[in-house]
């Protein structure tokens, strides 16, 4: 499904040029778990990028269910992130001033999605994580553990390819942590492509599969033998 | 359409996100389409007040006057409308149907048991309440038989009743003008004030009485109305008009006319004239306060666009394109100077209303419609074009800067 080859990333900082990727090859097949590990400035969030299509690679070529995401223009790749990735940040990145049923719906409304329907698949979403009656609260009436759910729905709403969690327990305690793990976990039996970022190796052993970067290159790509698994 | 309902709604909720601060950057657009709403409603009010007045006087009535310059009076060589005008008018030329002169007098005042008032005293015929369409609400106007026997009556404006605390019917009543005894055989219809100058304060006496009064060898200022029978003919008329005065003065080709054949209703087109420039004048100045009130909704923009960094790139990653956040934030400032520029029509009027109601005589305020449509537009016009450049700033943020912003 997700097909990368010889991907590079440069950038232009002051007068040096910092190799943030230097020839990654990776590839993601449907429902699989990945953790994607390495420590901070390894260049694991600029693969994190250019996989959810926020980013284009210098070179190489990325193909996302079969369609090379280099050559696409701005408008393209808005409709990919809109259609294929469903994205969960660590901070939530909720919209603060909108209702939660809202805010789960916001994707839709770039798809020219009726408002009607709109809602209805919203609060379908918030009801598969749990969040079915909280759907007129505003993200800062909820817990942090509350908001993550309301992220992911959003996330799930347009059914997307791939689920991509960018540290996604960074700002939880351990408890909700934990919960939301779950939750990834339980999307992933029923069929949820997810590829996990994260530095901690308690929450990379929830996923089936490990891919360590380090200095821009993958060092290591391994199934993961010690799988924690959650017993519900 | 629907993205663009979809960025309408978007729009109004982050604009009602933030009531007390978009209120504060409309009010230079508000003070601005307020200020313009608040004088064009008066402009406009006084200037339907005068169509309204001379409407009585159609455009079938041409006035004659003496033209003079400043080196006439300078040197004394006045130039007077004369008594053989008069008389060119009414026998010479084919085409004037009514002819009525009217001659100011000079006279000590008007006086009624002790009191006594100055107001303007006019002679002239009978066919001055036809031509400048006044009529006499009490008793009767001045009639042929009166200039024929050089009748001393007199028809009163009503503020002179006033002015004299005569009866509520004067009609009988003796009153001097200067040092001769005038009965009263009539009142005029009160007409009001323009401007605060009363239209009442005058008195009319026959014309032939006037000339006597003012003595053979003088030379009253004068000006003789006439009514042109056909309304197709009245330019022909007109030149006609000239050509017989000319010829009767002994004017010499070449010679400049030293007098004027006006229409009544030129007066009123002057004043739309000067009606029209003065609304020009006051839109050029306020359309500088539009430009201040717009630049200040592209200041608040710009600070919102860098406020709300995170939500815009929260919205690109859901995969809003650039034109989804260019279109919202456009339609954010012209929604803004819309709504300052509805508000400021509404004050706008409202200040006309009351300005007219506190100058006693004003017309009541007017406000065309094509006024507030055109001051909406503009005013969301002026939102569109200074929001261009804080909305593509917001759409050409880069999604992943705008999500790491803090």
């Amino acid at each position: 499904m997700i097909s990368l080859r010889g991907i590079s990333k440069h950038y232009q900082m002051g007068e040096e040029v910092v190799q943030a990727l230097d020839g990654v090859d990776l590839d993601i097949g449907r429902n699989e778990y990945v953790a994607l590990v390495g420590a901070s400035g390894s260049g694991k969030s600029t693969l994190m990028n250019l996989i959810g299509c926020l980013d284009t690679p210098s070179s190489g070529q990325y193909l996302l269910n079969g369609r090379d995401t280099s050559t696409l223009s701005d408008v393209e790749l808005a409709q990919v992130r809109n259609r294929e990735i469903g994205f969960v940040f660590q901070s939530f990145h909720l919209l603060p001033r909108m209702t939660v049923l809202d805010n789960v719906a916001q994707p839709l409304v770039y798809r020219g999605i009726p408002r009607a329907e709109r809602r209805q698949r919203a609060s379908e979403a918030l009801e598969r994580v749990g969040l079915g009656n909280r759907l007129g609260h505003r993200p800062n009436q909820l817990s942090g553990g509350q908001r993550q759910r309301v992220a992911v729905a959003r996330a799930l709403v347009g059914e997307p390819s791939l689920l991509l969690a960018d540290e996604p327990t960074g700002n939880l305690d351990s408890r909700t942590s934990a919960e939301i793990m779950g939750l990834f976990d339980q999307l992933h039996r029923q069929g949820q492509t997810v590829l996990l970022v994260t530095h901690e190796p308690d929450i990379a052993a929830h996923c089936e599969r490990i891919v360590r970067v380090s200095d821009g290159r993958i060092v290591e790509d391994a199934a993961n033998r010690n799988r924690r698994r959650e017993t519900h | 359409m629907q993205a663009y309902l979809e960025a309408l709604r978007a729009a109004l909720a982050s604009l009602s996100a933030h009531r007390m601060r978009s209120f504060l950057t409309t009010l230079g657009i508000l003070i601005g389409t307020g200020s313009v709403i608040a004088v064009v409603s008066l402009v406009q009010g006084f200037s339907a007040s005068i169509s309204d007045q001379f409407s009585d006087m159609g455009g079938s009535t041409l006035t004659l006057h003496a033209v003079n310059n400043n080196e006439n009076f300078r040197t004394g060589r006045i130039n007077y409308i004369t008594f053989d005008d008069v008389d060119v008018l009414r026998y010479r030329v084919p085409g004037v149907q009514q002819v009525t002169p009217t001659m100011q007098i000079n006279a000590a005042g008007v006086s009624y048991r002790g009191r006594t008032v100055s107001p303007s005293i006019i002679g002239t015929s009978s066919e001055f309440q036809v031509v400048q369409g006044r009529y006499v609400d009490q008793g009767r106007f001045i009639v042929p038989s009166d200039d024929r026997g050089r009748r001393r009556v007199v028809v009163l404006g009503s503020k002179v009743v006033e002015d004299l605390d005569m009866p509520a019917n004067p009609v009988g009543e003796y009153i001097r003008i200067g040092s001769e005894w005038f009965k009263v055989v009539g009142v005029l219809e009160h007409r009001g004030e323009i401007l605060g100058f009363s239209q009442d304060n005058f008195v009319v006496i026959p014309f032939e009485v006037g000339r006597a009064m003012s003595g053979n060898r003088s030379r009253p200022f004068m000006s003789i109305s006439f009514n042109v029978a056909d309304l197709t003919e009245v330019e022909a008329v007109r030149e006609r008009v000239k050509r017989a005065v000319r010829l009767s003065r002994k004017l010499k080709p070449g010679q400049p006319d030293d007098f004027r054949v006006e229409a009544a209703d030129s007066f009123v087109k002057q004043f739309e004239q000067v009606a029209g420039t003065a609304t020009a004048v006051v839109a050029g100045v306020v359309s500088i306060s539009l430009l201040v009130g717009g630049i200040g909704i592209m200041n608040i923009m710009l600070v919102s666009v860098t406020e709300r960094t995170r939500e815009i790139g929260i919205l690109k990653a859901l995969g809003a394109t650039r034109r989804d956040i260019l279109v919202q934030f456009l339609l954010e400032a012209g929604l803004l100077a819309l709504l300052g520029g509805l508000i400021g029509i509404v004050l706008g009027y409202g200040a006309g209303v009351g300005v007219a109601a506190l100058i006693p005589g004003f017309p009541p305020a007017q406000v065309p419609l094509w006024v507030v449509a055109a001051a909406a537009g503009f005013s969301a016009l002026v939102g569109v074009v200074f929001g261009i450049m804080p909305a593509s700033k917001a759409a050409s943020l880069d999604p992943i800067e705008a999500l790491r912003y803090e």
